[in-house]
């Protein structure tokens, strides 16, 4: 058992709803108990969809577990199939149904329906979210397709003998996927822009008649490795599909993006040069206001795809320093373990919130990019933050166009990252006036960040060097020590404090005043 | 028996199951922690309806059963302990531990009475450890709460005191407010379950009253039953109507004349149907259908029929106690449909075909059924604000008073959804 608070990713099935939410003309038939369909308020409420998902609960109960469950399975899959009319059905199980071992996927298969029944095992016990959304794309593509599957394999280049425009599919955009209406929009014009069509687009707005068309492309770009990486490698092992990998967040993402898919479809980019200027990220970046930006410490945390390309993005095009970086994805844990170490860092990787609270006490970032649980977490740290991974909230669903992928997702990063910060000048003239009477202490965020004011009592960060309070309980602060730590910027107080301490105890110094803070930080230093 | 129309329904339900209900009661009794027994999909249904981000640490959370706990049973008591252990270390505030049955536990059998026996032991003077089930497969959203006041019973102390208990989760201004009425008329002791702190439970016995404040208790009034209390059967305080009925009842239980309560309420009553006047010109005539989810729908519906001039279409309910119902169906208008159960799909093409003015509905169904024109309120908020009573009967009235009023604002005609 694990003791289990709040839970970034929910069950497996909740993962197939996505996709079944996703696409059109598809049903989906779940053997679950009345209580399941909470999940559908995902859907209508966060992402405020004007349609319930096409998924039917069987709701079985305790009285119906003495009798026969089957019956109310197939009964529930007959209804379904005459009223929605799918062109396919999903069968699958929710954690209870599971243990009851009714089959739902083989009943279903033996009812005699002429349209294609995917049967979903998902283990609810063992497995999370996107594994499932995962596995259901992925039995999706496999049983729609494996009829058509040939010895022949998909040249990336036959676009050329077949006097066509290549075309490409993009596979792994979801509902309840972070930003990804507005990057599937951003791509294709993207595409376009260089001569490339857009063949399928999958499964956020597909039908099961698309997925049969998914071998009219010449290749894949794997847009979201968490929802449609094993589909793409089914794809290439039965139809030779070759499939891109770079996630095009960032402009040399995307730019490294575009020179993959052109070699693969060996097409020229002619305007390569051009590229860099699409979008505004590098510039502003460049500009003076920009300065102070550079050695922002930065710690990054949420799913596998979302934060490999944050800390480049941060690191590469933004000139922060990443001082943390994690993910709760076990099946990207590899990944993001990689991208850490070429930051020299030890990747976090754990589905428990409050462990990311103290990996985000202990580095004293000046700013969080992480889910909306760190964005909870920052504010109660009193530090800067913006949200770039799921789990979904419904500030993540915004009215506006607001990509993270391509030109104008770097405009979109470039904008969030940076206005939860204070705005450079403003920074350096505050940091001038600080000491006139006429300034207001707490005023510095024009977002109003308050509570990170630079003249907090002494006892309310006292909780940011929890973590070696219980050794230095016997040590005092005078109020010359009191009131140079209050000097400290907010944001390295609490490492200051902890730091000072430890050297305080290393020496047997039970009294710290402001010589030994300076003490502190030569040694330190 | 009121000539009502009384019908079964069963099929695909579109209902929270009963660990939903920790949501309230978890704010309820601050002091209480609530740990569900469950899997990855309990948790979730409890963090995706009570907005858990917005605490530091929220007072429930869920062990989650995994595969070597079901591969075999017998770790399943040193899990929990292990669990239960971190927790209280954790948590050294917690005074009663609910340990909440959910349907994978049930399933497999996981008995959490003789868990919560051991538990309630090995801490003795520290933490209580109490159980019961909010499985989907047995419970119904409000029916948790059933199913957690019943278990706090047996910890109930004995007393023959004159009183009245109050049972139901109010809203603590609600609460301070009827007990100052009760004390008006005479009744000097009233007491609440749940009370306000897990440790203060009532004492109860044969000279306990008790007066129900939410209709879905049957399993609570059975245990209190058997205590020896005596029930007061009345309509439920919801709306002018209901309340007055419900203070007369507990009146007539305490030998108290009705006179002198009708001279209590009778300024409360002037000001409620004044207030009442401005949502009763919009509810008026209107055609209300209520999808069944809180229990609460027969009283709404005799509230905003008798009231406001609302014309019931359809009453769901998931589950119908005539015992404690039988006083709310006899005010309802003859010819009433109540549907107990559902068939969501057969029940959504009901709404279509009678075109309602407002269906009163959960939140997985409410934008869809907005995308197709109809008006909607969300049955949750009923369980979350402060609707009893007779000074918030306008409240209640302006629940389902300002969705037909915020139409009445947006001009349909520039409405497009996905």
């Amino acid at each position: 058992m694990e003791l289990t608070l709040w839970t970034y990713e929910g069950p497996p099935h909740v993962g197939a709803m996505r996709i079944a939410s996703s696409m059109k003309d598809l049903h989906y038939v779940l053997h679950a108990p009345q209580g399941d369909t909470y999940a559908d308020l995902l859907f209508t409420m966060i992402e405020r969809r004007g349609k319930r998902p096409p998924v039917t609960y069987t709701t079985f109960q305790a009285r119906d577990l003495g009798g026969d469950t089957a019956e109310l399975v197939k009964r529930n899959i007959q209804e379904a199939v005459d009223r929605f009319k799918p062109k396919a059905l999903l069968v699958g199980e929710s954690c209870t149904a599971e243990l009851i071992q009714d089959q739902p996927g083989a009943l279903a298969k033996g009812m005699g329906f002429e349209i294609p029944i995917v049967n979903l095992e998902l283990p609810a016990y063992s497995k999370k979210e996107n594994w499932g959304a995962s596995e259901t794309f992925y039995q999706i593509i496999r049983n729609l397709l494996k009829e058509k599957s040939t010895n022949q394999s998909i040249n990336p280049d036959r676009w050329k003998s077949l006097g066509r425009r290549p075309k490409v599919n993009i596979l792994g955009a979801t509902l309840l996927g972070f930003r990804c209406r507005d990057d599937v929009i951003e791509i294709q014009r993207i595409l376009s822009e260089q001569g490339i069509d857009t063949n399928v687009v999958a499964p956020l707005g597909s039908s099961p008649d698309d997925i049969l068309r998914i071998t009219e492309a010449e290749l894949n770009i794997c847009l979201y490795p968490e929802i449609a990486e094993s589909s793409c490698e089914w794809l290439k092992k039965n139809f030779g599909m070759e499939y891109t990998s770079i996630i095009p967040i960032g402009i040399s993402n995307t730019i490294n993006f575009l020179k993959d898919l052109h070699s693969k479809l060996d097409l020229p980019l002619l305007n390569q040069e051009e590229l860099e200027n699409k979008s505004k990220l590098p510039w502003y970046s460049k500009s003076v206001d920009s300065n102070y930006l550079t050695g922002k410490r930065v710690f990054i945390f949420g799913d596998g795809t979302h934060v490999i390309s944050a800390a480049k993005v941060a690191k590469e095009e933004l000139g922060f320093e990443v001082v943390g970086i994690g993910t709760y994805s076990r099946e990207m844990a590899r990944k993001v373990r990689s991208m850490a170490k070429e930051l020299g860092l030890e990747a976090l990787i754990t589905n428990n919130y409050l462990e990311v609270e103290d990996a985000i006490k202990s580095s004293s970032p000046e700013l969080v990019l992480g889910t909306q649980m760190e964005r909870h977490s920052a504010k109660r740290l009193g530090i800067p933050c913006a949200v770039i991974s799921t789990p979904m909230h419904v500030q993540d669903v915004p009215a506006r166009y607001s990509p993270q992928m391509g030109w104008e997702g770097a405009n979109v990063i470039f904008d969030d990252w940076v206005h939860p910060l204070m705005m450079g000048l403003e920074e350096h003239l505050i940091d001038m006036f600080k000491h006139d009477f006429e300034f207001v202490d707490g005023h510095q965020s024009h977002l109003g960040h308050t509570s990170m004011k630079s003249s907090l009592a002494f006892d309310d960060y006292k909780d940011l060097g929890k973590d070696i309070s219980k050794e230095v309980n016997h040590i005092s602060w005078t109020a010359s020590g009191k009131e140079e730590l209050s000097k400290v910027p907010f944001f390295v107080r609490g490492k200051v404090k902890s730091n000072t301490e430890k050297y305080a105890i290393s020496k047997g110094i039970i009294e710290i005043n402001d010589e030994i803070i300076y003490d502190a930080k030569a040694h330190f230093s | 028996m009121s000539p009502l129309e009384l019908n079964k329904e069963s099929g695909p339900r579109e209902v929270f199951c009963g660990l939903t209900s920790i949501v309230w009661l978890h704010r309820r009794m601050p002091d209480a922690f609530f740990l569900v027994v469950g899997s990855r999909t309990c948790a979730h249904l409890i963090q995706s309806a009570a907005g858990v981000m917005i605490f530091a640490e929220p007072r429930f959370g869920t062990a989650i059963l995994e595969e070597k706990d079901l591969a075999g049973l017998a770790d399943a008591n040193e899990e929990l302990d292990r669990v239960v252990d971190k927790l209280i270390d954790r948590r050294p505030e917690i005074k009663t531990l609910f340990l909440v049955g959910s349907c994978p536990s049930e399933v497999i059998k996981l008995d959490l009475a003789t868990v919560a026996e051991r538990l309630s032991k090995k801490f003795i003077g520290k933490v209580r450890v109490v159980n019961y089930s909010g499985s989907g497969i047995e419970t119904t959203f409000t029916q948790g709460e059933d199913g957690a006041l019943k278990a706090l019973i047996p910890l109930m102390k004995e007393t023959n005191e004159n009183q009245l208990l109050l049972v139901g989760t109010l809203a603590n201004s609600v609460e301070d407010r009827f007990i100052k009425i009760f004390k008006k008329m005479g009744i000097e002791k009233v007491q609440s379950l749940p009370p306000r702190q897990s440790m203060d439970l009532p004492a109860i016995g044969k000279n306990t009253k008790v007066l129900l404040t939410q209709p879905y208790l049957s399993e609570t009034i059975r245990s209190l039953q058997h205590k020896g209390c005596e029930i007061i059967y009345a309509p439920f305080p919801l709306g002018i109507e209901g309340s007055t009925k419900w203070f007369l009842a507990a009146a007539e239980a305490f030998k108290i004349n009705a006179i002198k309560v009708h001279e209590i309420l009778a300024p409360l009553t002037d000001r409620a149907r004044k207030s009442l006047e401005v949502h009763k010109s919009i509810l008026k005539g209107k055609k209300l259908f209520l999808l069944p989810e809180s229990q609460l729908e027969i009283p709404l519906a005799r509230f905003l029929h008798n009231e406001l001039g609302m014309e019931l279409i359809e009453v769901g309910t998931p589950y119908l106690n005539r015992d404690l119902m039988k006083t709310e169906l006899d005010l309802l208008p003859q010819n009433t449909t109540i549907v107990e159960g559902q068939h969501v799909e057969k029940q959504l093409d009901r709404v279509r075909a009678s075109s309602p003015d407002l269906v009163v509905c959960g939140m997985g169904l409410a934008n869809p059924l907005e995308a197709e024109g109809i008006h909607t309120k969300w049955s949750i908020e009923m369980v979350f604000s402060p609707i009893h009573g007779i000074d918030q009967a306008s409240d209640l009235a302006a629940l389902f008073s300002k969705p037909l009023k915020r139409n009445e604002i947006l001009s349909t005609k520039l409405l497009a959804t996905n």
